[in-house]
Formats: C-alpha cells, sequence, structure tokens
C-alpha cells in the first residue's frame, strides 16, 4: 500500500491535470446513472404511459447526454494519459541521475539487463496503472457507492438483497490478493533476467560467433525464455482459480433480484417500471464487484513494479559528496598517496601505498597483469574508495573533495576503452563540450589521431559505434588520448593508453605529449620502457605494493625487476645490434 | 560504420498491412485446436450472457405480472444455471488461453533470438545494441495482450454481436435493422482515423527505441560518463529523448482517443431511433411492450461489443507498431550464411589461401585491394603495418566474420564460403582484441572455447598462458564470479583468460589480434614461451607490435593500404632494405632511446 501511496505522490505532482480528469469521471458515471431513469421514463410514461409529449425531450436529452458523455470520455483519457507520461517522464528522470551518482561498485554488483528492465517494463507497470488503474479504481468505486445509493432510494429490501453477496466477493478478492502479489514480483524478476541474458548476448556477439557457440546462447535463452513463460501460466494461474469465481458470485446478484423483485412486483409492492430500472441499475453493481478482481490485478502489478523502480531510486551511493565539500577555483595538481590500502571486498588490492607527486611531475607505474596499477587510479578518481590511510590532492583529502571537482580536474584514458554511438569529433568533444573544431582537431594532432580521421569516409563527422566498432584498438585508443586531452586537465592519467599502439605512433604520441604534460600531474601506467622512462619517477608494483621506485637511471642500476624487464625489452636491442651487422 | 545513431529515428521497410497481421496470427496455427476449444466455450458462454435479457422478458410477459411463481422460480434457475456455465467457460478460457499467448509469446521470442544469431558482424556493426534489444524484449512484450486476451475477446465480441443481432431479428427484424443503422456511421469512423492512428503509434514506438538504446549505451558507458563529469549533458539528451516519447504519445493519444465520443453519440442516435420507431411500431400492434422493453435491453447489448470491437482496433493499431518492427527484425536476411548446399569442412591441416581477394565497407573506401597468399599448415605469421592498415580485416576473413566482395579465402583447398560456418569456425581459436567476458565464472568462460572440456583441460589451458597463477590468488579461484565485461579484471587478465579460451578450443588455425597488448612484459615473455610449443603444428596468425614475437614468426607479411607489400621471414625482410627495413630501424631509434 505504501508504495501505491508513493506513486500517487508522482500523480500529486500534476494535481490540476489529475482532478480535472476524475471530476469528467464523475461527470462521466453521473451522466451514465442518469440514462437509466431516461430508459425507465420512456418505458413506463412514453410507452406503457402513452405521454408521446415527452418523447422528443427525452430523446434530445439522451443524444445530448451521450455528446456530454463523449467529450468527458476524451478529456478523462486525454489527461490521464497525460499525467501518466508526466509521472513517467519525472521518474526516468529521477532514476537516470540517481543511477548517474552511482559508484562503480554499484555498476559492478548490478546488471546493465536488470536495469534495463526496472527503466523499461517495471516503469511500465507503473504507468498502466496511473493510466488506467486509478480510472478503473475510482471509476467503479463510485459507480458501486452511487448505485448502491439510488438502488436503495428505489427500494431498500430489494437493494439489500442485491448487496447480500458483496461479503463473499471481499473476502475472496482479499485472498486473490496475497496469491497474486509475489506472481507478479516472480514475473518482473524475471523478464530482468531475461533482459539481462539478451543484452550480453549482443554484447558479446563478437566471441559467440568466433567461437561459434550460437547453439550454446540459444539454449541459454531458451532456459530463461521457458521460464518466464512458465511464472506468467502460473499467475494466469491464479487469476483463473479467484476471477470466474467472483464474477460468478457477483452474478448471483442479479439472479436473486429476478426472483425476489418478480415476486415483489407480482404482490404490488413495486412497479414493473422500477423493477426494470433496477435490473438496468444493477450492471452497475454487478460490474464493479466483478472489476475487484482486475482492480487487485492492476494495483498487484504496479506494486511489484513500483517495489523494483523505488529500490533503484533508493539505493544510495557510496561515494557521495560531503557536506560543503572542497570546490577550488584553482587546482595546483599536487598528488599525495599515504598509506592507502584498498579492497574490493575481501580482495585486497593495495597495500600501504606512498606517492608524492607535486604538481607538473610525471609518475609512472609499472608491474604485472593485476599488480594493482588501475586501482591507484581507481583511488585517486575517487571511483572507489580506499579501505585505509589517504589520498590527498592539494593538500585535501579527495574524499572531502567535491566529486565533480575532483573528477572535472583529471583527464584520464582508461584501459578498456569505451567510445558512444556518435561522431568522432562528439567521442573527443566528450571530454570538453565546449570547445571549437579547432581544439579537437588539435588535441586528434597530438593523438596522433588526425591523419586517420582524415582518411575515414566523413572524417570527423563519421559516425563510430558503442565500443568504437569499426575502429582498431589503436585508432579508438587515440580517440580515447585526444577525448583527455581536450579536457585540458590538471592532472593527466593514462592507463595503457598505447597498448595497441605500434612503436613507431607510440614515439610520436609522446613526443606530442611531452609539450601537453609540462605543468600537469602526469600519471602514465605502461608496460614498455619506453613509456616510462622519462618518468620524474617510476614506481613498480608487485601485489599491490611497492616494490621498487625511482627513476629510470636508479632503477636500472639497482638490478631487479625492473632491470629485469629492461633487460628483457633491451634484448630486442641486442637482437637489432645483431640484425644491425646484416643492415 | 555505424548506420544510425541513438537519435536517429529507425524506418521501417515494410509498414503494416493484412500480411504481417496473417503472420502474427500463424503463430496461433499450431494452438488451432484450443482456440476452437475456447471460441467454443466462449460462444456458450455468450449465449448465457445474452439470456439475461430474453428471461427478464418471458418472466415480465407470463409469470410476474399473473403471479405464477413456480414459472418465475424456473426462469431463476434457469438463470442460475446460465451464469454458472457462464463461470466454468471463462475458467476453462482463461486456463486456456493465457497458455497460449504466452507460448506464442515464448515463440516469438524465441525466434528473434535465433534469428539474430544468424546475423553477421556487419548488422551488429551497423546498430546500437539497445535498439536490437528492444525489439525483443519490450516490442515482444507489447504483444501480450492482444494475444492472450485480445484475440479471443474480438472473436468473442463478433459472435456475441452476430447472437445478439440474430435473437433481435427473432424478436423483431424490422427494429433490428434500425438499431443497426448508424453503424455504417462508426465504420465511416474507424476508416478516416486508422491510418494515421497507426502512423502515430508507429512514431511512439520509434521514439522509445531511440531512448531505451541511449539508456542502454550510458548504463554501459557510465564509468567515462563520471570520468569526464558529463552527467548533465547525457541526462539533458536523456530528458530529450524521453520527451520525445511524451510528446508522440500525446500526439497519438489525441487521435486515438476520438474512438470513444464517437461511439457513444452514435450508439444513442441508433438507440433514439429504436424508441422513435418502435413507438410508432407499438401503435400499428407490430410489437408488444414486453418486446420492445426486450429489445432496448438488448440494443445496449449490441453496442458493447461494438465498443469493444472499437477499442480492440485501436490496440490493435498501438500492437501493430511493434509487430511491424519484430517482422522487420525477423526478415533481415543474414549476409554471412551457409549456403544451401554447405557441406561439413572435414579436419583442416590448417593450409590457407587468399585468392585474389579485395575487400570493403564502402566502395569508395576500400580496405584490401589485392590480397593473394598461400600459408602453409603449421606456419606461423606475423602481420605487421601500420594501425588501420587491414590486419584484423584479413583475420576476420579467415574466420567469415565478412565475406570478400572479390575473390575467395581457402581453406585446404576448401572455399569457405562453401562450407557451413559451424564446422568452419569451430576449428579456429580466435583472440580478439576486445576481449569480452561473460558474466559467470571464471571456468565458465574459459570453458567457452570448448563446451565439452574437463576442469583439468580448463585448467591446463589457463597454465600455458600464466593465467593460472592469478586465478589460483583470487577468492574462489577458478570459480570466482566474474560480472558483466569482468569489469572486476585489469585487461590483461581479461586478454589471458582470452587467451586461455582461445587454446582450449585446440584449433587448427590460431588467430591471435594484439593478444597480448595489455600484458606486462615479464607475463608475456612467460607466455611467449608457452606459445612457441603451442603453435608447434598449427597455423596461426599473429597481429602484434612486439618485435620478438615478429621476428620469430615463419614468415612476416607487411600490410599497408590495404595490400601486402612485402613478405618474408625477418632476415629476408631485413635484407631486402624495404618497408619492414625502414620499419625495423625507426623502432632501432626508439629502443635506443631506451
Amino acid at each position: 500500500m505504501f508504495i501505491i501511496k508513493r506513486i500517487l505522490g508522482y500523480v500529486g505532482r500534476y494535481k490540476g491535470k489529475a482532478i480535472a480528469a476524475i471530476t469528467l469521471l464523475i461527470l462521466f458515471i453521473f451522466l451514465n446513472m442518469i440514462s437509466p431513469q431516461i430508459s425507465r421514463s420512456i418505458i413506463d410514461d412514453v410507452i406503457r404511459g402513452g405521454k408521446r409529449e415527452l418523447l422528443p425531450i427525452l430523446i434530445i436529452a439522451t443524444i445530448v447526454i451521450a455528446a456530454i458523455k463523449g467529450i468527458a470520455l476524451y478529456f478523462r483519457g486525454y489527461f490521464f494519459e497525460e499525467v501518466s507520461q508526466s509521472c513517467m517522464y519525472d521518474l526516468r528522470n529521477e532514476m537516470f541521475t540517481h543511477l548517474q551518482s552511482q559508484s562503480f561498485t554499484y555498476f559492478d554488483n548490478n546488471r546493465i539487463g536488470e536495469l534495463m528492465s526496472r527503466m523499461t517494463g517495471d516503469l511500465e507497470g507503473i504507468r498502466a496503472f496511473i493510466a488506467g488503474g486509478i480510472t478503473i479504481f475510482i471509476e467503479n468505486f463510485i459507480y458501486f457507492v452511487g448505485t448502491t445509493i439510488i438502488l436503495l432510494y428505489m427500494n431498500v429490501k430489494l437493494a439489500l438483497v442485491s448487496l447480500a453477496v458483496l461479503p463473499f466477493v471481499a473476502w475472496l478478492a482479499m485472498r486473490f490478493d496475497t496469491r497474486i502479489r509475489p506472481a507478479f514480483s516472480a514475473i518482473r524478476e524475471q523478464q530482468a533476467a531475461l533482459n539481462t541474458t539478451t543484452q550480453e548476448n549482443i554484447a558479446g556477439v563478437r566471441v559467440v560467433k568466433a567461437f561459434a557457440r550460437e547453439d550454446f546462447e540459444i539454449q541459454k535463452f531458451e532456459k530463461e525464455n521457458r521460464l518466464n513463460l512458465e511464472k506468467n501460466v502460473n499467475s494466469a494461474r491464479i487469476w483463473a482459480k479467484y476471477f470466474p469465481l467472483m464474477d460468478f458470485i457477483s452474478g448471483l446478484c442479479a439472479v436473486s433480484v429476478l426472483w425476489f423483485g418478480g415476486r415483489m412486483v407480482a404482490r404490488g409492492e413495486i412497479s414493473l417500471g422500477t423493477l426494470v430500472a433496477f435490473n438496468n441499475y444493477l450492471w452497475m453493481l454487478i460490474s464493479p464487484m466483478r472489476m475487484l478482481g482486475w482492480v487487485i490485478n492492476v494495483m498487484e502489478q504496479a506494486v511489484s513494479s513500483g517495489e523494483r523502480v523505488f529500490n533503484v531510486l533508493d539505493t544510495g551511493s557510496i561515494v557521495v559528496d560531503k557536506e560543503n565539500p572542497y570546490d577550488p577555483k584553482e587546482v595546483q595538481g599536487h598528488v599525495k598517496f599515504e598509506q592507502v590500502s584498498l579492497h574490493y571486498g575481501d580482495h585486497q588490492a593495495l597495500n600501504n601505498i606512498n606517492i608524492d607527486a607535486p604538481a607538473g611531475k610525471t609518475i609512472a607505474i609499472m608491474g604485472a597483469t593485476g599488480a594493482g596499477k588501475t586501482s591507484i587510479i581507481n583511488a585517486l578518481n575517487r571511483f572507489y574508495d580506499v579501505s585505509e590511510g589517504r589520498v590527498l590532492v592539494d593538500g585535501v583529502d579527495v574524499r572531502d573533495w567535491k566529486l565533480n571537482t575532483l573528477r572535472g580536474n583529471i583527464g584520464i584514458v582508461m584501459q578498456d576503452v569505451f567510445l558512444f554511438s556518435a561522431t568522432i569529433e562528439e567521442n573527443i568533444l566528450y571530454g570538453n563540450p565546449n570547445a571549437t573544431r579547432e581544439d579537437v582537431i588539435k588535441a586528434a594532432k597530438i593523438a596522433a589521431a588526425h591523419d586517420f580521421i582524415m582518411e575515414m569516409p566523413q572524417g570527423y563527422d563519421t559516425i563510430v559505434g558503442e565500443r568504437g566498432m569499426g575502429l582498431s584498438g589503436g585508432q579508438k585508443q587515440r580517440i580515447a588520448i585526444a577525448r583527455a586531452i581536450i579536457k585540458n586537465p590538471k592532472i593527466l592519467i593514462m592507463d595503457d593508453c598505447t597498448s595497441a599502439v605500434d612503436m613507431e605512433t607510440e614515439y610520436a604520441i609522446q613526443q606530442a605529449l611531452k609539450s601537453v604534460m609540462e605543468g600537469r600531474t602526469t600519471f602514465i601506467i605502461a608496460h614498455r620502457i619506453s613509456s616510462v622512462k622519462d618518468a620524474d619517477e617510476i614506481i613498480v608494483l608487485d601485489n599491490g605494493e611497492i616494490v621498487e621506485r625511482g627513476t629510470h637511471d636508479q632503477l636500472v642500476k639497482l638490478g631487479g625487476k625492473y632491470f629485469e624487464i629492461y633487460s628483457q625489452q633491451y634484448k630486442d636491442f641486442e637482437e637489432f645490434k645483431e640484425d644491425r651487422q646484416v643492415m | 560504420m555505424l548506420k544510425n545513431r541513438i537519435i536517429d529515428d529507425e524506418e521501417l521497410e515494410k509498414p503494416f498491412d493484412k500480411e504481417q497481421f496473417k503472420r502474427l496470427m500463424g503463430y496461433m496455427k499450431p494452438y488451432g485446436k484450443q482456440v476452437i476449444i475456447t471460441l467454443i466455450l466462449m460462444m456458450v458462454a455468450a449465449v448465457c450472457g445474452l439470456l439475461g435479457p430474453y428471461f427478464l422478458q418471458v418472466a415480465i410477459d407470463n409469470y410476474i405480472e399473473v403471479a405464477d411463481y413456480k414459472g418465475l422460480t424456473i426462469i431463476t434457475l434457469l438463470f442460475l444455471a446460465t451464469n454458472l456455465i457462464n463461470m466454468v467457460c471463462m475458467k476453462q478460457r482463461v486456463y486456456i488461453m493465457s497458455s497460449v499467448g504466452q507460448k506464442i509469446l515464448y515463440r516469438i521470442r524465441q525466434d528473434l533470438f535465433e534469428h539474430i544469431q544468424t546475423l553477421s558482424f556487419t548488422f551488429y556493426d551497423s546498430r546500437p545494441a539497445g535498439k536490437i534489444l528492444v525489439r525483443i524484449i519490450n516490442d515482444v512484450n507489447s504483444l501480450g495482450d492482444l494475444l492472450t486476451n485480445g484475440i479471443i475477446n474480438v472473436l468473442t465480441d463478433v459472435f456475441t454481436l452476430i447472437i445478439a443481432i440474430v435473437i433481435m431479428a427473432y424478436i423483431d427484424a424490422r427494429l433490428t435493422l434500425v438499431t443497426l443503422s448508424t453503424v455504417p456511421l462508426l465504420l465511416l469512423l474507424v476508416g478516416l482515423l486508422k491510418r494515421r492512428i497507426r502512423q502515430r503509434w508507429q512514431e511512439v514506438r520509434k521514439k522509445s527505441s531511440n531512448m531505451n538504446a541511449y539508456l542502454h549505451e550510458n548504463l554501459a558507458g557510465m564509468r567515462v560518463t563520471q570520468a569526464f563529469v558529463r552527467q548533465k549533458e547525457t541526462r539533458n539528451l536523456y530528458n530529450d529523448l524521453s520527451g520525445d516519447i511524451f510528446t508522440t504519445w500525446m500526439h497519438a493519444i489525441k487521435l486515438n482517443n476520438l474512438f470513444w465520443p464517437g461511439i457513444e453519440l452514435i450508439a444513442a442516435i441508433g438507440i433514439a431511433l429504436v424508441y422513435i420507431f418502435g413507438l410508432s411500431f407499438l401503435d400499428t400492434g407490430a410489437v408488444t411492450v414486453g418486446v420492445l422493453v426486450a429489445f432496448t435491453g438488448y440494443v445496449w447489448r449490441i453496442w458493447q461489443p461494438i465498443n469493444n470491437l472499437a477499442n480492440f482496433y485501436n490496440s490493435l493499431l498501438v500492437a501493430m507498431a511493434s509487430t511491424e518492427r519484430i517482422f522487420e527484425l525477423l526478415d533481415t536476411k543474414p549476409d554471412i550464411k551457409d549456403e544451401p548446399d554447405a557441406y561439413e569442412l572435414p579436419e583442416i591441416k590448417g593450409e590457407v589461401r587468399f585468392d585474389n581477394l579485395e575487400f570493403y565497407y564502402d566502395p569508395e573506401k576500400p580496405v584490401l585491394k589485392h590480397v593473394d597468399f598461400t600459408v602453409k599448415p603449421g606456419e606461423t605469421i606475423a602481420l605487421v603495418g601500420p594501425t588501420g592498415a587491414g590486419k584484423s580485416t584479413i583475420v576476420n576473413l579467415i574466420s567469415r566474420f565478412y565475406d570478400p566482395v572479390k575473390g575467395r579465402v581457402l581453406i585446404d583447398g576448401h572455399d569457405i564460403k562453401k562450407v557451413t560456418l559451424d564446422s568452419l569456425r569451430k576449428q579456429m581459436g580466435v583472440m580478439l582484441q576486445d576481449s569480452f567476458i561473460f558474466s559467470g565464472t571464471i571456468m565458465d568462460n574459459i570453458r567457452y572455447g570448448k563446451l565439452d572440456a574437463t576442469d583439468e583441460e580448463v585448467i591446463n589451458a589457463a597454465k600455458a598462458v600464466h593465467a593460472h597463477e592469478f586465478i589460483s590468488k583470487m577468492e574462489k579461484g577458478y570459480y570466482t564470479e566474474v560480472n558483466e565485461r569482468g569489469s572486476k579484471l585489469s585487461q590483461g587478465q581479461k586478454q589471458l583468460i582470452s587467451f586461455a579460451r582461445a587454446l582450449l578450443a585446440d584449433p587448427r588455425i590460431l588467430i591471435l589480434d594484439e593478444a597480448t597488448s595489455s600484458i606486462d612484459t615479464q607475463t608475456e615473455i612467460l607466455v611467449q614461451k608457452g606459445l612457441e610449443r603451442l603453435l608447434k603444428g598449427r597455423t596461426s596468425f599473429v597481429i602484434a607490435h612486439r618485435l620478438s614475437t615478429i621476428r620469430n614468426a615463419d614468415r612476416i607479411m607487411v600490410v599497408d593500404q590495404g595490400t601486402i607489400i612485402e613478405s618474408g621471414s625477418h632476415d629476408e625482410l631485413l635484407e631486402k632494405k624495404g618497408v619492414y627495413y625502414n620499419l625495423y630501424k625507426a623502432q632501432y631509434k626508439y629502443l635506443n632511446a631506451v
């Protein structure tokens, strides 16, 4: 019930239209209730009573009432739809905004398919309720109450006879309610599962095809599809158990009226016309009782959908701004890690990390796969919060910074390059929407991307897909670099961003970056010595701990892990020398 | 290249028409028996429902005024009986039709999913994933009500209508004609509105699809949005798309709702005519009071189903917007598919031949101009060249992810276009640049390379690529759940898992596209060592930038501007003093810097 109240809260924002719609609804019902009176009058007074002169008025009344009813219907429907669409717009907005504030952990744990399901299918459940459910509820309620009053007015005894079935119907309705709710929740959950399975298949289509796993995928999908079928049929079974019965018992109303009413007419207690009119009104009594099943159906669907929608809205983000966050106008870019440890759940990714990067310095980070290099970046950006120690930027703990200001001053090229379905220019502008085409070209040139972009069919206006389909790995990386550069950030982070680029291009990028990096604090994560050797400090990570640090020369002299890597890559150089002989 | 972005509407080739409706109804065929049973049940129920006013009329005319209580009781019991029958019919109908409806939805969804599995990369490249997702899930869902209730209700209503008309005609034919005289007006109204209403609902679905696709992409790229603090911009665009739905929806409703007042008015006129003519017939003694009274009761019984039919038609127009899109997807022909007489590729030795091959996405921009080479079984080929030169395209063609525009690809002399895709790809191991990790355990992910592999085989593959070390360190080892896209794994870890997966497939032809680019040097060296063993006897195509990988290849092919400009062993090419030599020399410059 609380969920219904909350949904109605959204409707409340459009009080005006909602009230107008309800008013029209009431008008419609009122007119509907009058119609049988006109029929009664026609039958009793005109047909049987012979007062023909009344006919024209009554006919005109019938038609006029129909016209007004029609207009009322039109606008009632229109307003309710408008209100429901407005609520949808609001809810979508709120959910989207809220999701944007969620931490990386949230997205690690919540699959896209699931979130999609909540923002589409579940919202649809709420919409149907607002657009139609409320109407059904109010309509039937008014019909029922109004008709009861009219019937009581017409003849108390007969009215009570017809109402006798009500308690039974109500009892059945309640039992139905308890049974149907979990069934609907199950359906919504399964919809989400279906969504997720399909989504992953589409996203991973290249792997599916590469391994010819279409059959396997089809089986996977079939399982979820079948479960979906079963759960839906299950809820229909519950419906089948209760609804026809409720319908029948409501219908007993008419049966009893026929019998009792017939006898009453025979005894002269009521007129035939009254009985006929009574019968006409009966439909307005029975129908609401019957509809009770529907009403519950719609309501419970709204509740099970609403639960899931509000769950998204109510989940707080674990990485948030505190009160009065630090929000400076000027950022120097002095980064400091003080005894930082980072955990992902139980897994420890970083242990006692200490780094001091004064503004404008370049820090390189190397280490084995999974050693924790990206985790350092995650901590700095507050994509994940540290579990011990602190990260300082300009002497202020990053957790005290205004999140958007902090990130606004960091330009990052991530390992896993994600480009949007938009033009190349739009993708680069993502780093700075206020930049001009000249800025875009400048950034692209630094990233050694300009040349290949100009060779594309529409140049900067070429549309590239999600995951940068149609571009090679190296091209994607360079666009991502341009995106970070155009942001003009005080802190620049390059996480293995030239891995797919050949050495010649990498060299060109590095040279161009040298000028860009001036005055910026830069973090470079790389595997190639050539990428890191010019850094002010090189840090070697192993299992989340810093095992070596120093300048290139210092580390080579040290003869440790760095030296090993260097030797290996230098071996290439040795091999070169051999070839040089040949050359 | 992407054909449409998120904000571009998808244009439908074939709008809804009778053909599509028939097609949709075709899904009902397997359930013909159930549908007929349900129809019979509904007809029985409809008749029972219609008898109400009849019983009243009989009661009025025969029993009530003459106080024949026995007769009244009999009629009442009959009434009760018909209600009971009605209930039983309704119960059965729900059981049967909900099952049928859901099974049809299941079938449509399954067909859609199975169909898109046959579509090639070109299809997937050309549209955002979200738009495909929406068709399979949301568009199918919107058919739910139509299939479960709609069709049966319509048939029932039609039946009810016919019976009602028959009963009324039996009571009095002329009054029946009068009642029905206004129906043509209704048909006129429907005819005028239907095309425009349908178009408007199509708009709604298009905008809905756009919004959902954008949502999907943004959820996938949320980390980037947060890193670049672009929440406001993306939110604004999302709201615009969301607002589009609002606008188009209300636009459709404006016309949609005209049905109701139309029916109210037309029905009222019909009824008024009944009264007018009825009275004149009464005067001439052609009808009795009881008949007239009963008639007025039936008039409403006629307009109720007509009302329902009009509403159904309305919802049909809405549902058809979804149906169009579903069929459009089902009708998209896969451009890479097995030929009708495709045969199974026998166990291959691994000879690969490109015969005079040309390829492009866009005729203006050829990607591969004239590629011609033969690779002997067991050879290791390194492909080098500037980014975007066509290296990945060459290996994509070997797996038949794309078809050449001219020329052929032959494996062991078999034209790969002529063999089944399944038999071809199952003998290859491909490691792509983008190492996609599915949600599931690490074991599942690696096992994807060979579904019936034992745990031991999986672990051995992992050991060979030195993934075993980091996997064992994880909390649940191989049974650690990795989530969507492997977001908790580093790029290098993903690559190693992806590598193990390719190896597990024990392929005759191995394709490694930048397989070790994100892996640290130490691991890479270990992997290389292992690789040397693994590549023995297998034909492999390696795309890499690291010199020592390239050096040790049996043959190096330099790809530039869409052709293979040089081919030979490392030493041979150095002697040539051509492009490779220059490339190599240039790298010397960078290494020298080290």
